[in-house]
């Protein structure tokens, strides 16, 4: 499928998500509570087999936390890319995918490490890399202070 | 290197004058030439530089010719420890805990940017211990990034000359 037919395919699915053009894959913005029946569509339906989560980030925007998915399927080749934002810093919280696709376990887990942000139904939800004693926070928020760096 | 480099003595007289033995016996230096040309490492390597410490053990630099003849992997029959690679604060405990565990008379070299200083992460780095001796007493350091296998080479000639100077029976170790 190119990607008309993928964006009439998801605008059909979920009608708020904001879709962006002119990057390399398509994107879509989509609202964090319809975020896992999206995915569990894209996944299994027999037209778009998206099989393959071949990334899982977050980003700190000065405002906003995000997680993006990108997707690619290895029946037709072709790929897309889901957002999910959330303006809450204190408790940010997502539904998992790792029902959907289960290397997100993992990935889940070290977002969680180094942004904070928890994923609901998660069968793991802990650090993976960092050490509790001795780092404390999130350190890949953008607001995230540590008395011993050097800075430069 | 060159010969007169190898046998220059100035700073085995600093080291002297600092502290270490001067009173050698004939028995003393024998055991002190015994020891030192034997020193088993623990097997430790964390990142890059563990490499090309295993470069320089491979067959084009071997080390077994200066006596480092095999690698003990329980720290309890090691001699040295080259710490080789990037120390993070989630790894320094382990490491503190294995140098804790060897039997004296033990020894520690440095190897490569990160153990000596923190290397290319000492700035703005959130869990980079910045250089070995934070946590440990360092008897060599070899700088490099990673330190060429002829580098190491010449680390490991150095602790042999500093393990000569020795007096076995009066050996003063500085405790941290």
């Amino acid at each position: 499928m190119n990607n008309e037919e993928l964006k009439n395919r998801v605008l059909t699915l979920v009608p708020e998500s904001i879709i962006t053009e002119n990057k390399q894959f398509l994107t879509v913005i989509v609202p964090p509570d319809k975020l896992h029946k999206l995915a569990e569509e894209l996944r299994y339906s027999e037209d778009t087999v998206f099989d393959y989560l071949f990334c899982l980030s977050g980003v700190d925007l000065k405002d906003t936390l995000m997680v993006v998915y990108h997707l690619t399927s290895t029946v037709y080749y072709h790929d897309i890319v889901l957002k999910v934002n959330t303006t809450d810093r204190i408790n940010p919280q997502f539904d998992t995918v790792s029902d959907i696709w289960r290397t997100a376990d993992f990935n889940e887990r070290e977002v969680y490490d180094f942004f904070g942000i928890k994923f609901n139904n998660h069968p793991d939800m802990r650090r993976i890399f960092l050490d509790e004693t001795t780092i404390k926070g999130f350190p890949f928020r953008k607001d995230y202070v540590d008395k011993n760096i050097i800075e430069r | 290197m060159k010969y007169e480099d190898f046998k220059d003595n100035e700073t085995l007289k600093l080291f002297e004058q600092s502290g270490g033995n001067i009173l050698l016996t004939t028995v003393d230096a024998v055991i002190n030439w015994g020891r030192s040309n034997s020193v088993w490492p623990l097997t430790f390597a964390t990142s890059c530089c563990g490499i090309e410490m295993m470069a320089t053990g491979a067959s084009r630099h071997d080390f077994a010719r200066f006596g480092i003849e095999v690698y003990r992997a329980s720290p309890r029959q090691a001699d040295v420890i080259v710490i080789a690679g990037t120390i993070v604060r989630k790894m320094a405990p382990v490491l503190k805990r294995l140098y804790d565990q060897m039997s004296e008379p033990k020894y520690i070299v440095a190897m490569g940017a990160c153990a000596v200083s923190g290397g290319p992460f000492y700035y703005n780095s959130y869990s980079v211990v910045r250089g070995v001796d934070e946590i440990l007493p360092v008897d060599v350091y070899i700088p490099g990034c990673p330190p060429r296998p002829e580098a190491l080479l010449y680390g490991i000639m150095q602790l042999q000359r500093k393990i000569q100077k020795e007096s076995f029976v009066n050996r003063k170790k500085i405790q941290k």
